[in-house]
């Protein structure tokens, strides 16, 4: 019988191995996009398009993450800072993590979840219908035509989708603790523009343009490479928000610490 | 041999491919030359839709070269067989239309894709390519509302208004019924008329093979078994080929 530490090196050598394998898909994909974006015009049209479908349409989800999830803060911070009396405060620790992390992050969340499901299975049924052949027949880079303008949507919608989420939450937060727990409003927008700056939103843009980038080539990937069949664009459609999820708060964590050192946190 | 790939419209030599552990093609050599039609028959899963991708570039050997007007593509990366591409259609089995377009895109992508700006250009060009398939009057209808004999015309009025050199037509026939697999025969061999297109055709109906065939490959299991005129094929006493043609399988009730 083989040894448990055996099994678990041989666990962890073979999930190393994968996520290796992962990742060089991902760059080999990077690596054309990169390459179309030199060589190929951009498809403006199609650019356009999917900013309504992945910018324009995904607003709603996004606004109201954000409008409950400052809400739901706002009153949290209320609850504990209350019994310290620095009720006043809540304004700058609602606006400091909306901007730096629950905006960004909460936003890619959701683009995963909306954004990454449909490109996945939109690419995916294109490949198992032969389209993506189709379009490589008729002498056209699937990466030129499927993957660039989603690209380009996203690095356009993402900053935007986050600058939304992250007002509406500071505003909603606002509104929860001057009209409903009663925090005296001047102070409360006194702090909040005392203890946030331009660097914050420095940080809040930079971070949806990167998870932006992040959800179109995990989804892209995933779809591109859908196996036959209605099971294989379900498994593609799955896997892209898992993974894309879970890059998106591991990747944040590594902004977060990246990103402090260019626009340190504090007055 | 390299000579006689070179004045060939297509040529393949000792292809062979391995998916797995499934050797689908088992060195496969063949030419098709200019203006003529060949058509690859074989039972399902013989490798003939395999093999037609090979042709174009859509899947890599694991050995063997493929030419075409002369100039050997396998090796070649994507990017690099772009253009080759666009001398060569192909019309997929499941027709492969762009399902979020309507007809009149679908037949207008590939002129787009070449550059065409021109609203008006494009608007005869496309008109123009659907009467050659008999559809006009259908430009604003989506894929997902045409039958699969309309769908087949709208496949081969995207792959002809560019003018293709070659034609690759993959099962044109399968799932039609007889009188919509007659017009689909007759329009390959129109296409061959009009345009002097070059063409393959993969399938495994007999008739569209008597209509439109110049010479016939038999394929079975991964590799010629018979290439000749089809009424040799037709002629010729091998049990196999007898099968095939009149559809026997050997099982009993």
């Amino acid at each position: 019988m083989m040894p448990g530490f055996m099994l678990l090196s041989r666990f962890i050598g073979s999930t190393l191995l994968a996520l290796l394998g992962y990742l060089g898909e991902l760059m080999f994909l990077v690596l054309e996009t990169a390459r179309s974006l030199v060589t190929t015009p951009i498809r403006w049209k199609l650019v356009l398009a999917q900013v309504m479908e992945v910018g324009y349409r995904s607003q709603l989800v996004v606004i109201v993450t954000g409008a409950f999830t400052g809400m739901v803060f706002a009153a949290q911070t209320y609850f504990q800072f209350h019994r310290l009396s620095m009720e006043t405060a809540v304004g700058a620790v609602v606006s400091v993590s909306m901007f730096r992390e629950l905006g960004p992050v909460l936003t890619g969340l959701m683009v995963a979840g909306r954004v990454g499901a449909a490109m996945s299975a939109e690419i995916g049924t294109m490949k198992v219908t032969e389209q993506v052949d189709a379009l490589r027949s008729l002498g056209v880079h699937p990466v030129d035509y499927l993957v660039v303008p989603r690209m380009v949507a996203l690095m356009i919608s993402m900053p935007i989708l986050v600058a939304e989420c992250v007002w509406i939450g500071i505003q909603a937060g606002q509104f929860v603790a001057v009209h409903m727990m009663g925090v005296a409003e001047v102070y409360y927008v006194n702090y909040m523009e005392k203890f946030t700056a331009l660097r914050d939103l420095e940080i809040t843009l930079t971070k949806g343009f990167v998870f932006g980038i992040m959800i179109v080539f995990i989804a892209c990937n995933e779809g591109l490479k859908s196996k036959e069949g209605a099971v294989g664009v379900g498994y593609a459609t799955t896997q892209s928000v898992v993974i894309g999820s879970l890059a998106i708060l591991i990747a944040n964590f590594f902004l977060t610490m990246i990103l402090n050192v260019f626009f340190p946190a504090g007055v | 041999m390299t000579t006689t790939a070179q004045q060939s419209m297509l040529s393949v030599v000792g292809l062979t491919k391995t998916i797995g552990t499934q050797k689908i093609l088992r060195g496969v050599d063949l030419e098709v030359s200019e203006g003529e039609t060949l058509v690859i028959l074989g039972r399902s899963g013989s490798g003939k839709s395999v093999f037609l991708k090979h042709l174009i570039g859509l899947m890599t050997p694991t050995s063997g070269q493929v030419f075409i007007e002369g100039r050997q593509i396998v090796g070649l990366k994507e990017r690099e067989l772009l253009p080759i591409r666009k001398t060569i259609g192909m019309m997929f089995q499941g027709c492969a239309l762009f399902d979020a377009m309507t007809v009149a895109e679908n037949v207008a992508f590939p002129l787009r894709e070449a550059g065409e700006r021109d609203p008006k250009i494009i608007r005869d060009k496309v008109a123009e390519a659907l009467e050659s398939v008999d559809l006009t009057g259908h430009e604003e209808k989506l894929p997902v509302n045409l039958s699969g004999g309309m769908k087949k015309r709208v496949a081969l009025a995207r792959v002809i208004i560019t003018h293709p050199n070659c034609v690759l037509y993959d099962e044109p026939t399968a799932g039609l019924d007889p009188v919509v697999s007659d017009s689909i025969n007759h329009l390959i061999r129109r296409m061959q008329k009009r345009f002097g297109i070059t063409s393959v055709v993969v399938t495994h109906d007999m008739k569209c093979a008597g209509h439109v065939a110049d010479r016939v490959a038999f394929l079975h299991e991964g590799a010629i078994y018979f290439h000749g005129a089809y009424c040799e094929l037709v002629a010729s006493p091998d049990p196999l080929i007898q099968d095939f043609i009149e559809g026997r399988s050997g099982d009993s009730d």
